[in-house]
């Protein structure tokens, strides 16, 4: 692999309950707004989970044709929505290769939505199959990337990656090597989710995986807390536009910060409980550190997968304990799920995001909503709880970990010419 | 015009203009489906739309003879004298 082609971040897009636009959920990740609220999509009173994190106020006709807006599923719209933003501040002029731009996204599950809505229209009907001929482009995750290509012409590599919550971590990874081969000199890479409908509440309900503090939304996402009772389910997209360094610098782009390497691996444990000893969270991040030649005394900053979920949050650290030694007193540690939500194949594109945040201006995001900390947790941890804290980011790491056992690991860095 | 027929075409007509953001009146009964903007999902769907607000079942297949306004018109009321 060609090692010496060096990789930035030039273009961010969001749509998530933070915000719908890269300063809103920078300026509430930084004064640490929780995204929660009761379910609206759906009448949620038979249900054991009535909450979730939501995105508000969003328009999708401020990004695509009125007529085009029921052509996609929920999550499809998030996504265009997110790297329309992207590639529009990634300021691409027309003199730009298409041919070596591409897009390489992620879904842990796709149009969801969409499969429920068809199914029952099915059942409910008379029978006579009259399925919409957009069922499947609406519904299918690899459609939304085809159609971020349509839009900008981009010509080159174009799929998606899917690997439940590690999904858009897994995206950056495979987009970051694709520029390192050689293969594209710019790629838009993230993740979409929409799973707040039906399906998606009642199954992961019955994982026993959501929170059902469902008299107090607000509070509900508290990873590393004593009284944590599971993860509560987000919705939205985050979009980055990566590119190969020379490229960026000979074009005049604004670059955000280094994309410096990524790992991956998996527990070969369980179909859905984490590695109880976090053996490859391990793996991931030594194999991240490897990647992006450094080592973990480098490490300011660790975004944490911490979903909430009582076994999760304590085998993650676990592992982070294990593998940064007495370095990981000097770190600090946040979940910015405890205000997101969990957006699975979405959340590592946001929380890469919130990377970028701490690297460019030194703000560390807290992890809210932690009233007690769990026994089991060393209170030496800088968790960054309550409030966030300021401090130079030179290299920040971001886990994602999905169902599965696929786990995912990347590193940012201040880029330094 | 048959008075069945003008008021499957302003239907029609509506149902398109709807779907397709466009001004009814913009729309005429020689116009194709292409120059409308209306690909080859749209006009499957269309199909649909219409065997909703006139209650009848097509054949999907026959979707594809269909090329212009007009035609959709006659094989609505063709359908609906059946």
């Amino acid at each position: 692999m060609n090692q010496s082609r060096r990789i930035v971040i030039t273009g961010l897009g969001t749509i998530n309950p933070l915000g719908n636009n890269v300063t809103d959920y920078f300026e509430n990740l930084e004064k640490g707004v929780s995204g929660a609220g009761l379910i609206t999509h759906f009448d949620a009173s038979l249900f054991r989970t009535k909450i979730a994190c939501e995105v508000k106020n969003f328009d999708p006709t401020l990004y695509l044709e009125h007529k085009d807006v029921r052509k996609y599923d929920r999550y499809g719209l998030f996504t265009m929505a997110a790297a329309i933003q992207a590639v529009e501040d990634a300021a691409i002029s027309d003199d730009v290769n298409r041919e070596r731009c591409g897009v390489i996204w992620g879904s842990g599950i796709g149009g969801v939505q969409t499969f429920h809505d068809e199914s029952v229209g099915w059942v409910e009907g008379n029978r006579i199959p009259r399925y919409s001929p957009y069922f499947i482009p609406r519904m299918i995750s690899d459609v939304v990337g085809g159609m971020v290509s349509v839009r900008y012409g981009f010509m080159g590599p174009n799929y998606t990656v899917t690997s439940a919550c590690s999904s858009s971590n897994h995206a950056i990874i495979d987009a970051m090597n694709t520029i390192r081969m050689g293969n594209a000199d710019l790629i838009v890479t993230g993740g979409a989710e929409a799973p707040i409908c039906i399906p998606s509440v009642g199954g992961f309900s019955s994982m026993m995986a959501l929170s059902s503090r469902n008299d107090d939304p607000e509070h509900a996402s508290r990873p590393f807390d004593k009284n944590r009772d599971g993860f509560v389910l987000a919705e939205g997209a985050g979009a980055l536009v990566i590119e190969e360094l020379e490229h960026a610098l000979k074009r005049g782009a604004r670059i955000y910060c280094e994309l410096l390497g990524g790992g991956m691996s998996a527990d070969a444990y369980h179909m859905t409980a984490p590695h109880p000893e976090g053996k490859g969270a391990i793996l991931s991040m030594e194999n991240a550190l490897r990647d992006a030649g450094i080592s973990h005394t480098q490490v300011d900053y660790l975004n944490a997968h911490g979903t909430s979920t009582p076994l999760g949050d304590l085998a993650e650290l676990k592992a982070v304990c294990k593998l940064f030694g007495e370095h990981v007193y000097k770190m600090n540690i946040s979940s910015t799920k405890s205000m997101t939500g969990h957006l699975l194949g979405g959340t590592a594109a946001i929380e890469a995001l919130a990377c970028v945040m701490a690297i460019m201006k030194g703000i560390v995001p807290p992890t809210i909503n932690v009233e007690q900390l769990d026994d089991k947790i060393d209170p030496r941890l800088n968790l960054t709880l309550s409030k966030a804290q300021y401090r130079t980011v030179d290299i920040a790491m971001s886990n994602t970990f999905g169902f599965g056992g696929h786990n995912s690991t990347i590193i940012l860095g201040k880029f330094k010419s | 015009m048959a008075e069945i027929q003008q008021q499957v075409a302003e239907q029609v007509t509506k149902i398109i203009a709807e779907k397709q953001g466009i001004k009814a009146s913009d729309i005429t009964l020689d116009a194709t489906f292409t120059s409308l903007g209306i690909d080859s999902l749209d006009r499957v769907e269309l199909l649909m739309d219409f065997e909703k607000a006139f209650d009848f079942q097509s054949e999907q297949e026959e979707a594809e003879k269909i090329a212009t306004v007009g035609d959709a018109v006659d094989y609505i009321v063709a359908h609906l004298n059946k």
